[in-house]
């Protein structure tokens, strides 16, 4: 079973990501296990979902917009965002929009090239769970989130900006 | 000066170890190239035709006498004696080693100073007006919010793999020095007619290979919601700008396609998302980065200097140095001098590191310990009192750094080309040089009056040709390097973009196409008209027959 990084643990990864779209036939041979849809997928999906054995999750291309999960974020326990190469920060605002403007509160998963380098960000921006590229050392990646002790910006993880944290304090 | 507390101490520190870290793994063959890339770059390092080259942050342009001692020592002990300063207020070093560059960030570390995001497809140093603070002229001192846009840009985890690189500038002044305009993102500080602050926001504005200027997406932001306005630009500009041509990538394409309208209503959506959130400034933090930049002890001087008449009296090369480099102050009794680094034969912006030490001890001496970096890549001390200048110039004249030239036909702006750069298509330094020396007579350049050349060796524009009343573009014709020339650029007030003469000049022939060039502007020039005023009420045609003849 494949590994990945979850609230900063080295973990199993129990979901099956499924690349290419999928029709209701093909989600039925997939029942009993916990599944990742394309973005199509599952709002073609979307009715069917609540029938079937195992959770279901979506993933979203670099292009695809969140806001188009808007009305089911309760719902859906797993969203995945796609990184097709580690340079095209598209995700990092998709993550922050469905953190912070959309308020979503299941897993987000960053998924694709993956690397240990871009963790620290992605955490703050509201990823909480990594499957990092196949060449990725799991280990050395999970003390990356410790690369810095504080940060300037208002973010996910500690949603006051330094400015206000800081005259907090001296005060 | 903004002093660095354990909050900011601590993150550059953390930042050094996980450069040193990633440096590592690189030369031990455990990170790719390819994946080692964005990370140096946004740690200042690329590597360039002969050596790396560290392009270290000058935020907005400020330097203490401390600070450019180290830059001092950096380049004695890691490069071979010199730096450069860009048009962008940095400091470049040619010549370091990979392996030194995470010791080099730990001695900038010392004088609170680092080499992040100047380079990279992220937020980049945010520049200003040199004479913030001090100018005569100024609306608001605009280096407080430099330094709060510093901050927040400062390893922003959302914004460090945008499509392009992205730059802002912020003007304060009437007279804009830091040629807002053509950044992605401008701000000019306001006051609305109820007298309170804000930022006229433009975006859009760009040099590189499209030029374009900046166009107004907000007439009036009240100053507590300039981060969250700010994240918004930021965050539309991530989403949706152009990733599959690094050509296309930066802003002001994507306002281009997307019509300003569009794209401004798109920023009002994000930003309703974000604003009056945590990211409101607070009056707390605008008056705590307010503090660091007070007024130093200024004395109480008289704005009348009996020593200096004396010398601008007696001393015919000292009156025309400060008739050049020397400008109005706020405070009665001083001025602002600007240290021209363009004397000829030197390439534009270097300076040894007995030049940087000397200039330091200066600052000390003359100027409150502190420096500025100009964007026209010289150095300017903000706060000189007037009974001193004399003793200032005659000082600087043993270090050769008294060219009287400021503003004129041989402060020349230039990028380090094909000598340094791998991107260029053409040399660029030896161009500024033999225009310098076609152009010796001081007497002859005072009469020609203000007007900006500028260089760039290719069409990433480092050298600003667009905005340049002359511009100079490096082009590669056939494997040879030819020179494609602009006129009526500007990046002041009015600014414009030049406009191509004609066909491109090989080297040899710019300083004749220099002097056909002056002779028009001579033979139609009204009064003490500037050359670029002079282009705008003739316009292109008496040039263009110059250069290449009459049309039939």
């Amino acid at each position: 079973m494949a590994r990945l990084i979850k609230d900063r643990a080295i973990v199993d990864d129990h979901w099956v990501l499924v690349r290419e779209p999928v029709d209701g036939q093909a989600l039925r041979e997939l029942n009993g296990q916990d599944v990742i849809l394309p973005l199509q997928s599952w709002l073609e999906l979307r009715e069917d979902l609540p029938l079937r054995k195992g959770r279901t999750g979506a993933w979203l291309k670099n292009i695809e917009l969140p806001e188009s999960l808007a009305p089911w974020l309760t719902q859906i326990p797993l969203i995945a965002l796609d990184f097709p190469v580690f340079t095209d920060g598209r995700g990092y605002s998709s993550a922050r929009e469905l953190r912070q403007n959309l308020g979503y509160e299941g897993e987000l998963r960053a998924i694709g090239d993956v690397l240990c380098d871009q963790l620290f960000y992605m955490s703050r921006c509201g990823f909480n769970a990594f499957a990092l590229r196949a060449d990725q050392n799991l280990d050395a990646a999970a003390c990356r989130f410790e690369d810095f002790k504080d940060a300037y910006q208002a973010s996910v993880v500690n949603p006051l900006p330094l400015f206000r944290r800081r005259l907090g304090r001296s005060s | 000066m903004y002093r660095y507390d354990e909050y900011d101490h601590q993150m550059l520190s953390d930042r050094i170890a996980q450069f040193r870290n990633q440096t590592a793994r690189f030369l031990e063959g455990k990170l790719a190239p390819a994946e080692f890339l964005p990370l140096r770059l946004q740690n200042g390092l690329y590597v360039q035709r002969l050596a790396p080259m560290l392009r270290v942050a000058i935020p907005y342009g400020m330097l203490s006498s401390t600070q450019l001692r180290k830059l001092a020592y950096i380049a004695d002990h890691f490069d071979k004696g010199y730096g450069h300063f860009t048009t962008r207020q940095n400091i470049q070093f040619n010549w370091p080693a990979i392996a030194d560059v995470p010791d080099i960030l730990a001695h900038l570390a010392e004088v609170e100073m680092h080499a992040i995001q100047t380079s990279g497809n992220c937020i980049r140093n945010t520049t200003t007006d040199q004479f913030a603070g001090a100018a005569a002229n100024e609306i608001e001192d605009s280096r407080p919010w430099c330094e709060i846009i510093r901050q927040w840009s400062t390893f922003h985890p959302e914004f460090a793999f945008l499509p392009r690189k992205f730059k802002i500038a912020v003007c304060g002044t009437q007279d804009d020095q830091a040629a807002t305009q053509v950044h992605d993102i401008g701000l000019f500080i306001v006051r609305n007619e109820e007298g309170e602050l804000g930022f006229r926001v433009l975006a859009g504005g760009g040099l590189g290979r499209t030029p374009v200027i900046g166009k107004q997406i907000r007439a009036f932001l009240p100053w507590q919601h300039l981060l969250s306005y700010l994240d918004a630009i930021l965050r539309v500009y991530n989403r949706e700008g152009r990733r599959d041509n690094k050509y296309k990538a930066r802003i002001k394409i994507l306002v281009k396609e997307t019509g300003i309208e569009q794209f401004q209503r798109k920023v009002e959506k994000e930003w309703l998302a974000l604003k009056d959130g945590p990211l409101t400034l607070t009056e707390a933090e605008f008056q705590r980065c307010k503090a660091f930049f007070k007024d130093p002890t200024y004395l109480p001087l008289e704005p009348f200097s009996p020593e200096l008449e004396h010398a601008l009296n007696t001393d015919v090369l000292f009156a025309a140095w400060h008739n050049q480099n020397v400008d109005a102050h706020k405070m009665p009794g001083y001025s602002i001098v600007t240290l021209c680094l363009k004397a000829t034969g030197i390439a534009p912006g270097d300076i040894t590191s007995e030049q940087m030490r000397f200039v330091a001890d200066l600052a000390d001496r003359y100027s409150f310990g502190e420096l500025r970096v100009t964007h026209e890549q010289n150095l300017v001390l903000a706060d000189v009192a007037r009974k001193d200048l004399h003793a200032l110039w005659t000082a600087l004249k043993s270090q050769d750094l008294h060219a009287p030239n400021l503003g004129l036909l041989t402060d020349i702006v230039c990028c380090p080309g094909g000598d340094f750069c791998s991107l260029a298509n053409a040399k660029s330094i030896p161009i500024a040089e033999s225009i310098q020396r076609r152009f010796d007579d001081p007497e002859q350049l005072r009469k020609i009056g203000r007007l900006s050349v500028n260089i760039s060796g290719c069409m990433n524009a480092c050298g600003h040709h667009h905005v340049g009343n002359i511009g100079i573009l490096g082009v590669d014709k056939k494997g040879e390097e030819y020179y494609q020339i602009s006129l009526g650029g500007s990046a002041e007030n009015l600014t414009a973009l030049g406009d191509i003469v004609g066909p491109s000049f090989a080297q040899e022939d710019i300083p004749d196409v220099m002097e056909k060039l002056i002779r028009v502007f001579e033979e139609h020039r009204e009064h003490e008209e500037r050359f670029v005023d002079t282009y705008r009420r003739i316009g292109i045609t008496p040039f263009k027959e110059a250069l290449y003849g009459k049309a039939d």
